[in-house]
């Protein structure tokens, strides 16, 4: 067996891995090409970076392609993405017209490779607009939407429905996400890849370093959000909890720590409204992280007693499904497919407010045997759902019945 | 079914795997009436689906209803008149999903006819109306002789025993899980295992419970057996 497959094997053991040779066997010869933006950074790259190795281990023949972009054209999709998630701001007719002249020039340069591809994934917004300049298309197209784009602003999503309308399949992660379509609208959840550096376990020295790294204290409790400086992801709520529940934890610690994405212009004015409300209180962290620190992210939510996620609106919330990987309870915002992964009482909690979730961090730390067996529970819940290897499954069999409209039951042999 | 019903030479029985490929309908509902209303329509593997492949989503709490039409009168409509009554519908009773959809719209519209208020929900409340395509696997385990279910039931996945004991239905004309119909070909010699077999409900367990409930009867029948 190719060595990543047995090293996935060792995690989800070896009736899943038969599952995704047998599948795998009805795809041989269908190439394949996923297209996103961003190569680092985000969790479609993330994703990718695992998925595409893991589908050439089993024999298919996959391909990444990421389309160039100047900073006009991510300015237009940042605003397509908070346009998707219900913000009312719209692109004016200059970013939409940068917008269809990048996909038209990516699309002179990746125009062969996806009109003879079998299968086309295109991730997002970002290059959604490529289908139109590639007219000859020999295959199937899918478009995977990430984000919850269940209560979009009306004329970005009149805009780019436009595109939509022209594939063959889509996916969105959960039933709620989804808008009316003329196409087979498949649900699949995103998933984690537990052998990549941010989830993989980790020595305890390594997780004891970032104590000192970040001038943290270990004798005291700390809290943590893992997630980019962005509006929807609330960190300013999560400091105003902070402030809450240290009333009643005078030693508690907050850190809140983002990575950038190539494609996300607005990051950083957050970051500066963030670093500002932060200022005063020496015991919130606000770290903000080139690409490559994968393994201090791991670090620091194994290092945390709890885990925040205090969104307003999210797509799905892979930093919770990382968490709950590593044991960890979750405090949610009780959005999107937070729902999906944090239970109340058995992974974590879901909360509404800054409040609700001080008064869950004030309980979770006065009952540490209650962290650690909703952690438990937490890390199994993540192996049985939201892996990498039960994804790929997902794409496989929406391929398959995407060859095979009629049938409603396909059976391997 | 996974064996031929020859009592002179009955075939192993082959386990299988399976996965469902879930397909959102794009349809949802945010009011009893609009929920009568699609139910009229709605593709009938939705019906199949929301009864049946909630077996298979993650979940961790013991079911109160058992299936996501009464979850959803229960949960988001509060009536739980409503749920209760969605609850009991049982539907390994119907010969077809268009009959079960009809049990459920009745239900619907008798509490329709009794309410004087339609409440309206807030859109992420909504029921949404999803199918499924069900992807079937070989595997490499076979059950040899009906002892050998002691030692294979135990391994099978979850998935597994949701293709072999609830799909099963409605792939057989005789509507019952393949476990029962492949010992039916040993005729009648274990006639009292299959059914025990067919005295468990599927429709009131989880998958773990419900794999934990045919160990109980395998183990229990071959032990008093022996």
């Amino acid at each position: 067996m190719n060595d990543i497959l047995q090293e996935y094997k060792t995690v989800v053991g070896e009736g899943v891995i038969q599952q995704l040779h047998q599948i795998a066997s009805a795809l041989k010869g269908i190439r394949i090409v996923h297209v996103n933006s961003t190569a680092q950074g985000g969790g479609v790259a993330e994703i990718l970076q695992k998925l595409v190795p893991l589908s050439q281990a089993l024999g298919l023949e996959v391909e990444w392609k990421v389309m160039k972009g100047d900073a006009d054209f991510f300015k237009c999709t940042k605003s397509f993405h908070n346009a998707l998630q219900g913000s009312q701001k719209t692109p004016d007719s200059y970013l939409l017209r940068k917008y269809e002249e990048v996909n038209a020039i990516n699309a002179e340069e990746l125009r062969p490779c996806l009109e003879e591809a079998g299968m086309v994934f295109i991730h997002d917004q970002q290059p959604a607009a490529l289908i139109k300049y590639c007219p000859s298309r020999k295959g199937k197209w899918i478009w995977r939407c990430h984000v919850d784009a269940s209560r979009p602003n009306r004329h970005v999503w009149k805009y780019l429905r436009d595109y939509i309308v022209k594939y063959d399949a889509s996916v969105f992660s959960l039933d709620e996400f989804t808008q009316k379509l003329p196409h087979p609208i498949y649900l699949v959840p995103p998933s984690i890849d537990p052998l990549s550096e941010k989830n993989i376990e980790l020595p305890a020295d390594e997780i004891a370093s970032i104590y000192q790294r970040f001038n943290l204290d270990p004798a005291r409790p700390m809290i943590l959000q893992v997630s980019r400086y962005d509006q929807f992801k609330d960190p300013l709520g999560v400091i105003k909890a902070y402030r809450l529940a240290k009333r009643f934890k005078p030693g508690l610690q907050l850190v809140l720590a983002g990575s950038g994405a190539a494609d996300d212009p607005e990051g950083d004015t957050m970051l500066h409204i963030v670093q500002d409300d932060a200022k005063d209180d020496p015991d919130i962290h606000v770290l903000s992280f080139s690409f490559d620190t994968n393994r201090i992210i791991n670090a620091l939510q194994r290092a945390a007693d709890i885990v925040l996620q205090k969104s307003t609106k999210e797509g799905f919330g892979l930093t919770v499904t990382e968490a709950l990987w590593k044991g960890k309870p979750v405090i949610g915002g009780n959005v999107g497919g937070i729902r999906l992964q944090v239970v109340d009482h058995h992974t974590g909690f879901l909360v509404n407010t800054p409040e609700g979730a001080a008064n869950r961090i004030r309980y979770l730390l006065q009952h540490p045997d209650r962290r650690e067996s909703i952690g438990e529970t937490g890390r199994q819940f993540v192996k049985e759902n939201f892996l990498i290897t039960r994804h790929l499954l997902d794409y496989m069999a929406l391929m398959v019945t995407l060859i095979r409209p009629e049938d409603n039951s396909i059976e391997f042999k | 079914m996974t064996a031929q019903t020859s009592v002179q030479n009955p075939l192993p029985f082959f386990v299988k795997d399976c996965v469902l490929s879930t397909i959102s309908t794009g349809e949802h509902a945010g009011n009893l009436i609009e929920f009568r209303d699609k139910l009229l329509t709605i593709h009938e593997g939705c019906i199949y689906h929301h009864f049946w492949g909630g077996h298979l989503r993650p979940m961790f709490i013991d079911p109160e209803y058992q299936n996501d039409f009464a979850v959803w009168a229960h949960r988001a409509l509060h009536d739980n008149i409503l749920a209760e009554r969605l609850g009991i519908i049982d539907p390994t009773q119907f010969r077809s999903q268009d009959d079960l959809r009809g049990a459920v719209i009745e239900v619907v519209e008798n509490r329709l006819d009794e309410s004087e208020e339609i409440n309206n929900l807030k859109i992420n409340a909504h029921f949404y109306f999803v199918r499924s395509k069900i992807i079937i696997f070989t595997t490499p385990v076979q059950i040899n002789t009906p002892l050998d279910l002691i030692k294979i039931v135990p391994f099978m996945s979850t998935h597994s025993i949701f293709y072999h004991f609830i799909d099963a239905r409605r792939r057989s004309n005789e509507e019952w899980d393949d476990f029962s119909l492949w010992l039916q070909s040993y005729g009648n010699e274990f006639q009292e295992l299959i059914s025990q077999i067919r005295s468990v409900d599927p429709y009131f367990f989880t998958l773990p419970q419900l794999k934990k409930e045919l160990i109980k009867v395998v183990q229990k029948y071959f032990i008093s057996e022996s």
